[in-house]
């Protein structure tokens, strides 16, 4: 377990889920490391403990088979010694409901990077990994990683505090009835409406053009690393499996032999040992891929903040636009130059000039328009500016989290590559100590 | 002179059946004029023929000690336990240095022999001859020929299709050169081949004269009218019997080996490609970021070293352990010929008697003495098969122990140069991260 540095100003909160799978345990593999101490992880810890199947008819009242995920909630004091835990607050939630939580943070917080879920399906497997949904292992990994997200999101400043939140920890019944009534529901088209229009920035902060291309970038380099991770992973499991035969022709042979028996045949059982050692070696190098995949998944957050922003700099662009337009178009009213066209000034000039009233109300009309123009331009730099600040500083805490933890997960696998070897090593010498014998 | 094996033997099989051709009896051949070019120029230019090493007086015991002070190559073979002991050896060959030859005709390879020896069998103490494969083989069909009695050790495969290998690549010549190598000392180990004749003419000849054929045909056909006219053996000894089936279960293994073996071979270096590209993505990602820089090149840098591992491994694999085990599947090939040639001896044997008797029943003629002879003969081939079987038991025991210990070994040393690299990627990164956190906290 790594233990927070107690010499550092900053609040630091460790959590650690202790029902990690087996292979897990040798090499303390950690699955979020706190940085700042939010105020809802100082009242609670937070657990995904179990999964488990369920069967239910669904919306179109067919039996379906899915699978829910216990969430405990404890007090986060500590326990004196000899006394027992408090009993967790706990309830049931599907993956769905996951997705439903994300969706309505993403719209809510449109400039925070919204931590991602574990993948839905299996991708980037390798062969003897199931894709299956249902398959034991995938949906262990698929435990792992919704607490992973839920203490992304409870560690977060600014989303740690949200209402619908504390309520999906919280509340099992009531919650789906709460998020819809936010009415985020309305803000989910048009964000999706934005995500995938193409318009033009005339003046986009570079700061935010430069992160979408590492984003952009950074997500191709994950995918291809974890392509090839995966043909690597089919290749050594090969590479061990082959080693097999060669128990089985060892004990054959030793079969026909007087003295040099016993060597090979022990011989043998080391190279099925061998052999059968791949599994776990890479299984627990699953863990390394699955906090591969969560930063590949980070990068479409990162990026669809770079889009919002995007956007409302193209919106205050246009708001600006417009208001020189109409500018523009005053100012021809009222010293009667026509440099834009318009069909009231073309009729007015084909059919005679316009009365003065008539010319003086749609000044008036105009002024009232450049009026509300501005109040709107004021709005819109309001709002894009606190947009790129707020967004600015969640992307520098990203930036900072992202380096830790990739950091920490690339110690992480050596220090499985340096287990690896260390096996091999046992195994071979023991296989040389046979070897010897014969 | 010592003889290794502690049995009695009726005949101690020093005297040959067959004739021997002695290399100066026969008219001399001319050898093919030949252009010498040497891959690394030095003083042996134009040595097809034998030379010896050096012609100083051979007279004192002293001086024949000196002479026997061993030197490198030497150390290695006084390192067999299995094999006589350093006392009572007193045959060493070596062989070593390839060297290829271009005529107009044809390329090959010759081979540096060198010998020491105390043997009175040979003028000099000390011979250097170069021999090509085909000179090998010569000796080898000739020790057969004047040997049948005993177990002649394979020499590497005489074929090798082009195209497919290349005969004049280093790693082939190593390989080849190993098992000519090994092919010579065994036969120098051997209490009785090592007198043969003709191994002294490879080992000392200027010239090596290489008539085939004749005594070899005439002795081929006289045991396969004995056994061609289908006369059955009567009742082959149940050791023999033993031997039969033991090398044939032993060939199957053998077989097996080979193609596990292979097939790893072949899944490392399919994993070797991958985990290149493997290590170039880290590298291209090392470009994208700033702290993350130095964990990124670490990686690649550690994932390359284990490339370079593998690909050790793998060259060991196909050098080392493949080559021995294929010329184990030979040496099973002529203990199977032995066996065979034993059990047609014996079928002579038994014939001969029936006609002998027979005859005897018909006219009481005595027992003829050819049918003596040839039970002689027959106990003879026995005691040395068996003499050489379990020689060859023990010499297997051994290069197999050697073998085995030997691709553990090389597993092993693969497995540690990749733990050493990533742990010297642990300890800088670990040393960065304090770093970083006493800046942090000052």
């Amino acid at each position: 377990m790594m233990m927070a540095d107690s010499g550092s100003n900053e609040e630091v909160a460790v959590i650690v889920n202790t029902d990690i799978t087996s292979t897990e345990s040798e090499n303390n593999l950690i699955n979020t490391m706190v940085e700042r101490g939010t105020a809802l992880l100082r009242k609670m810890e937070i657990n995904v403990a179990e999964a488990e199947k369920r069967t239910g008819k669904n919306t179109v009242n067919m039996q379906e088979t899915y699978t829910v995920y216990l969430i405990e909630i404890r007090p986060a004091e500590t326990v004196p010694e000899g006394g027992t835990p408090a009993t967790p607050d706990t309830l049931w939630r599907r993956y769905s409901e996951f997705e439903l939580l994300r969706t309505y943070l993403l719209v809510t917080y449109p400039y925070i990077i919204i931590p991602p879920l574990p993948e839905k399906r299996a991708e980037f497997v390798w062969h003897k990994l199931a894709a299956d949904n249902l398959d034991p292992d995938f949906v262990e990994r698929r435990r792992v990683g919704l607490e992973n997200f839920l203490l992304r999101v409870a560690s977060h400043p600014v989303l740690s505090n949200d209402k619908i939140f504390f309520l999906f920890l919280t509340e099992e019944k009531g919650w789906r009835e709460a998020v819809l009534e936010t009415g985020f529901q309305d803000k989910v088209d048009s964000r999706l409406k934005s995500l995938s229009a193409m318009f033009r920035v005339k003046n986009p902060d570079k700061r935010f053009t430069a992160l979408k291309h590492y984003s952009d970038e950074l997500n191709t380099v994950i995918s291809q690393l974890l392509r090839v991770r995966a043909k690597v992973a089919d290749r050594l499991y090969g590479v061990y499996k082959v080693h097999g035969n060669y128990g089985r022709v060892f004990s054959e042979w030793s079969a026909i032999e007087k003295e040099m028996g016993d060597g090979l045949q022990s011989a043998g059982h080391h190279m099925d040992t061998y052999a059968a050692s791949i599994d776990d070696i890479l299984e627990e190098e699953e863990h390394y891929a699955d906090q591969l995949k969560e930063y590949l998944f980070y990068t479409d957050a990162v990026r669809s903040v770079c889009r919002k922003h995007e956007l409302i700099q193209y919106e205050l662009e246009m708001v600006a636009q417009d208001l020189v337009h109409k500018k523009q178009q005053k100012e021809e009213l009222a010293t009667g130059t026509v440099r834009i066209f318009s069909l009231k000034g073309m009729t007015s000039k084909l059919f005679g000039q316009e009365s003065q009233e008539q010319r003086e109300s749609r000044l008036a009309a105009l002024e009232q328009s450049i009026q509300e123009g501005e109040e709107t331009l004021k709005e819109k730099n309001t709002e894009c500016g606190e947009f790129v600040q707020t967004a600015w500083e969640d992307i520098e805490r990203f930036k900072e989290q992202k380096d830790k933890d990739l950091r920490e997960a690339l110690i992480s696998y050596a220090i499985m590559q340096i287990s690896m070897c260390k096996k091999g090593i046992q195994v071979w010498s023991n296989a040389k100590e046979c070897f010897n014998k014969i | 002179m010592s003889v290794g094996t502690p049995r009695g033997l009726a005949s101690s099989g020093q005297k040959p059946i067959a004739e021997i051709l002695h290399p100066l009896s026969s008219a001399a051949e001319p050898l093919s004029v030949s252009v010498t070019v040497n891959l690394g120029g030095d003083k042996e230019a134009g040595l097809t023929n034998g030379t010896p090493v050096e012609t100083s007086s051979p007279a004192s015991t002293s001086s024949l000690f000196n002479r026997l002070q061993l030197d490198d190559d030497l150390e290695a073979d006084v390192r067999d336990p299995y094999a006589e002991t350093t006392e009572t050896r007193d045959l060493f060959v070596t062989v070593g240095d390839p060297k290829k030859h271009v005529s107009t005709m044809e390329t090959y390879i010759t081979y540096r022999v060198s010998t020491k020896t105390t043997r009175v069998e040979f003028d000099l103490p000390e011979y250097c001859v170069r021999r090509r494969y085909q000179d090998f083989d010569w000796l080898r069909i000739k020790l057969e020929d004047s040997q049948p009695t005993h177990l002649i050790p394979p020499l590497p495969e005489k074929f090798v299709m082009k195209g497919v290998v290349d005969r004049f690549s280093e790693e082939f010549v190593e390989t080849r050169m190993k098992a000519l190598d090994k092919f010579l000392k065994r036969i120098a180990d051997h209490p009785v081949l090592s007198f043969n004749p003709h191994l002294n003419s490879f080992l000392t000849a200027k010239d090596l004269n290489k008539r085939q054929g004749l005594a070899l045909l005439t002795k081929v056909g006289e045991s396969v009218k004995y056994v061609a006219g289908g006369y059955k053996l009567r009742a082959r000894p149940a050791e023999f019997c033993a031997m039969g089936e033991y090398l044939d279960t032993f060939n199957q293994k053998l077989g097996t080996i080979d193609r596990i073996a292979q097939r790893i071979l072949k899944e490392q270096s399919e994993y070797l490609t991958e985990l290149r590209e493997y290590g170039t993505v880290y590298s291209s990602w090392v470009g994208l970021e700033d702290e993350l820089r130095r964990p990124l090149e670490g990686v690649a840098g550690c994932v390359t070293t284990c490339c370079g591992a593998l690909e050790d491994l793998g060259e060991n694999m196909s050098q080392d352990f493949l080559p021995v085990l294929r010329e184990y599947v030979l040496y099973v090939e002529s203990m199977k010929n032995v066996l065979r040639k034993r059990d047609q001896s014996q079928a002579e044997y038994e014939a001969r008697l029936e006609a002998a008797i027979l005859r005897k029943q018909e006219d009481r003629t005595p027992m003829p003495v050819e049918v003596e002879k040839c039970q002689d003969k027959v106990e003879c081939f026995n005691a040395d098969l068996k003499a050489d079987w379990e020689r060859w038991q023990s010499n297997k025991r051994q290069d197999f122990k050697q073998l085995l210990t030997g691709m553990a070994d090389k597993n092993i040393n693969h497995y540690e140069k990749c733990q050493a690299a990533w742990e010297s990627l642990i300890t800088l990164l670990q040393d960065k991260q304090t770093e970083d956190k006493s800046s942090e906290t000052n």
